[in-house]
């Protein structure tokens, strides 16, 4: 008989508007963090680590890139005889065919998932923070607790606490009251989007609320098993958690992996970050180049000066080329002589040579100022720049450019071109 | 599927000095972030055999470890598999692996049990990149018994005497076949590849036993040569065998040339090892790389030039490393000097730690202190 004491439902479906074009063409989940890795490697890692082998993954915007990587979930091991990994995309039903319309939703419309292997305890997660955490230490708090909900929380400084949903619990730990991006925080206790369920209540909750519009675990769920007095319990959890939902914050963090010793350090033995790798090879640095304070993943070559960066796989840097302060991903080609300050590259970018990339003085992006800040360079993936451009800050190129594009070659601070058929 | 595949990784070679102290050479890692025996693993699978057997004995732990799963190179499946054979004391029989035949004497039941018509033996320790197939519809064609696949050995790549030397005629027939002679009569050498028929195999392997024999050169290729049609494949592309310092010392430094490199790496087919998950190899402030290979898991704070560092190396501040070779998880202290040197894996180096190798050779670093100690 198949029996899993817990099994965890990885929301992976969503976009990540914030993200830009970045998320053209794939889900944030995929999108590649730190060098080698892809956000979605995090909670996959921390649950094979945590001793969970059954993990479904809720797939809905531009799923292909996670199939692809997550695979039959080889290197994450699970690859299992019963259980492992699954990818729930939505489905087509003899009465109704929607789409995942919302967090609960979309567990609610994989309840046969579940069931199939009969769980005691549900752990719900998401496909967007970076963070190393041991969910079967949250699972002992819930058991010893005897809660019916559990939510991990993180303490955030007070005057940021009105961004994050956050919780008032008494001195056991049970959670009183929920605030949503209160404008007076009474608590510093923030909701990490990490919950475990006692499968039965979860089950019963969704059933009821089935006919919710865009059913939402932090607006529908939580609160309704709240007022029917079930002991909902914050799980304090104090290790590295960052969420990466913005430009800047997805910036911030991966240049926090530069560090000397890294708050969020790799490098550790003890609970290793997993990843699919097609790139092997050791990385080659060549004569007359220099790379300081950078990480650099399998297979890249290196030609000209890196500082300050994270690059990934398989990368080419020409020549003479100068990269500082920049995210350059998987396959990226960097032409030779070219300079770039600044930038998010996206995998299989092509620059040409002698282009210069973060010049001038910063001006407020034109099509979306909230997405397009900080003074960043972002190039979604494989969009392709001629030589010699230059381009300015809070910048955002999609697709295959030619130099037509580029007024007197420069392309302005705040400007973008966006090439995205659908 | 026409051929089974058979690798023999059971050999030690002194010529390896300390290196071969503690791994069989078809363990011996390379080119950073590899094994010798993933290249003839991976012209296995790219070849599409699909059931290889590792005749193994000297030293396996290390061999063993790397090849703990088989999906690596896609040898995880139903329809054959990866079997790794170590010898075994059985009711008959309590000897070692007394020879490369007699290995396979002693496991001569994976032969007859299998159904693919023929046998594709190659040995773990050779740096190349070859798809059997062509060897073996050669081996149709001519109406070989064997085919042995040979390489033209230049001067300055290896030293042609230590391999086995054949002669070959007009018709690729081989004429003259001579174990590691003293002076050699051409500069082909049989690269320990060879394609033979199930059948015939499982024949000559047992008149061998038959006789007390057991090496699989001397008393099958080099005995049988005019009896049987011994055919060679002449083998083109590129082809280095590691199996003595210098050739191993030169075979990894020939991937700082950009042709080589890509040839292997950037052109089909690949070349699969065992995934370990190591995080991008880390180059703090004062690091100062030059033609040098980096693996992954290696964190850089000195000079490293025309070098390679394999997985998880460390290099200290104001540390010098020069033409060396440093291998799988070695600590190297602040102030360091290393030049010409290939370091031992898992090695730590105290702080102000000098070695050199002198008048053009190689120095093999061994040094087990306690890391944790410094």
């Amino acid at each position: 008989m198949i029996k899993k004491e817990m099994i965890a439902m990885l929301l992976a479906g969503g976009q990540g508007s914030r993200l830009g074009v970045l998320t053209s063409k794939l889900a944030k989940p995929a999108v590649a963090f730190g060098g080698k890795y892809k956000i979605i490697d995090f909670p996959l890692s921390n649950c094979i680590n945590s001793g969970i082998d059954t993990v479904g993954v809720l797939t809905q915007y531009r799923p292909l890139r996670l199939n692809q990587h997550i695979g039959i979930g080889m290197p994450w091991d699970l690859d299992r005889n019963i259980g492992g990994v699954t990818v729930l995309p939505p489905y087509e039903k003899s009465t109704n065919s929607q789409w995942y319309t919302g967090t609960a939703n979309a567990i609610y419309q994989n309840i046969e998932y579940i069931d199939y292997y009969n769980p005691d305890y549900v752990l719900i997660l998401s496909g967007d923070h970076i963070y190393k955490m041991d969910y079967e230490m949250m699972l002992d708090y819930h058991k010893t607790s005897k809660a019916d909900i559990t939510i991990a929380t993180y303490q955030v400084p007070i005057e940021e606490a009105s961004r994050f949903g956050v919780v008032i619990t008494d001195e056991t730990g049970r959670i009183l009251e929920f605030e949503e991006k209160p404008e007076h925080p009474r608590s510093d206790k923030a909701s990490m989007g990490i919950y475990i369920f006692n499968w039965k209540l979860l089950k019963e909750a969704l059933t009821l609320m089935k006919d919710q519009p865009s059913c939402d675990f932090g607006k529908h769920i939580i609160p309704y098993c709240h007022e029917n007095g079930k002991k909902i319990c914050a799980y304090d959890y104090k290790g590295y958690w960052k969420d990466v939902g913005t430009l800047g914050s997805y910036w911030e963090a991966n240049m926090e992996l530069i560090d000397i010793i890294p708050e969020f350090n790799l490098y550790e033995e003890f609970w290793r970050i997993y990843t699919k790798s097609d790139v092997l090879p050791p990385q080659y640095i060549a004569e007359g180049s220099s790379v300081t304070k950078s990480i650099v993943g399998e297979g890249t070559e290196i030609y000209g000066d890196i500082d300050c960066s994270v690059i990934g796989s398989g990368v080419v840097i020409g020549k003479g080329a100068k990269v500082k302060n920049s995210i350059i991903m998987n396959g990226a080609v960097i032409g030779d002589g070219t300079v770039i300050d600044k930038a998010i590259i996206a995998e299989g970018v092509v620059i040409g040579n002698n282009a210069e990339l973060g010049v001038g003085e910063e001006a407020p992006n034109e099509l979306a100022p909230h997405i397009y800040s900080y003074g960043l360079v972002t190039i979604g993936e494989n969009s392709v720049i001629p030589d010699g451009v230059k381009i300015g800050k809070n910048v955002a190129i999609f697709g295959e450019t030619t130099i037509d594009e580029y007024p007197d070659g420069l392309l302005k601070s705040g400007a973008s071109i966006i090439k995205v058929g659908e | 599927m026409r051929a089974i595949g058979i690798i023999l990784a059971g050999g030690n070679n002194t010529r390896m000095g300390d290196l071969s102290a503690k791994r069989a050479i078809a363990a011996m890692p390379i080119v950073g972030s590899y094994r010798a025996i993933d290249f003839t693993l991976s012209n296995m699978t790219n070849s599409h055999i699909q059931k290889v057997a590792v005749f193994t004995q000297y030293n396996s732990r290390s061999l063993n470890e790397h090849l703990n799963s088989s999906k690596w190179w896609d040898f995880g499946r139903k329809q054959g598999g990866l079997y790794l054979f170590t010898p075994t004391i059985t009711s008959t029989n309590s000897f070692w692996y007394k020879g490369t035949a007699d290995a396979l004497y002693q496991n001569i039941n994976f032969l007859k049990n299998a159904h693919e018509p023929y046998v594709v033996i190659a040995s773990g320790d050779g740096v190349y990149k070859l798809d059997y197939n062509k060897v073996l519809e050669e081996h149709i064609a001519t109406g070989a018994d064997i085919t042995v696949v040979c390489k033209d050995i230049q001067a300055n790549d290896d030293d042609i005497n230590r391999f086995g030397v054949v002669k070959i005629g007009p018709d690729k027939r081989i004429l003259d076949f001579e174990e590691k002679p003293l002076v050699a009569e051409t500069n082909t050498a049989s690269i320990g590849v060879y394609v033979v028929r199930r059948r015939q195999l499982i024949e000559l392997l047992e008149a061998c036993a038959a006789e007390g024999r057991t090496d699989f050169v001397s008393d099958i290729l080099v005995r049988y040569k005019n009896v049987k049609k011994i055919y060679a494949y002449k083998l083109e592309s590129y082809w280095r065998n590691i199996s003595t310092i210098e050739s191993y010392y030169k075979t990894n430094m020939d991937f700082l040339h950009k042709d080589i490199r890509d040839y292997f790496f950037r052109e089909h087919p690949d070349i699969f090892s065992k995934v370990e998950d190591l995080p991008p190899a880390k180059y703090n402030e004062t690091a100062v790389v030059n033609n040098s290979l980096v693996a992954s898991g290696s964190i850089i704070n000195g000079t490293v030039e025309n070098s390679i560092l394999f997985k998880k190396v460390y290099i200290g501040n104001n540390c010098v490393i020069k033409n060396s070779i440093i291998l799988n998880d070695v600590h190297i202290g602040d102030n360091s000097y290393i030049e010409n040197c290939i370091v031992e894996s898992r090695d730590t180096l105290r702080a102000n730690t000098i070695h050199k190798g002198e008048n053009g050779e190689i120095k093999v670093v061994v040094e087990k202190n306690f890391r944790y100690a410094l």
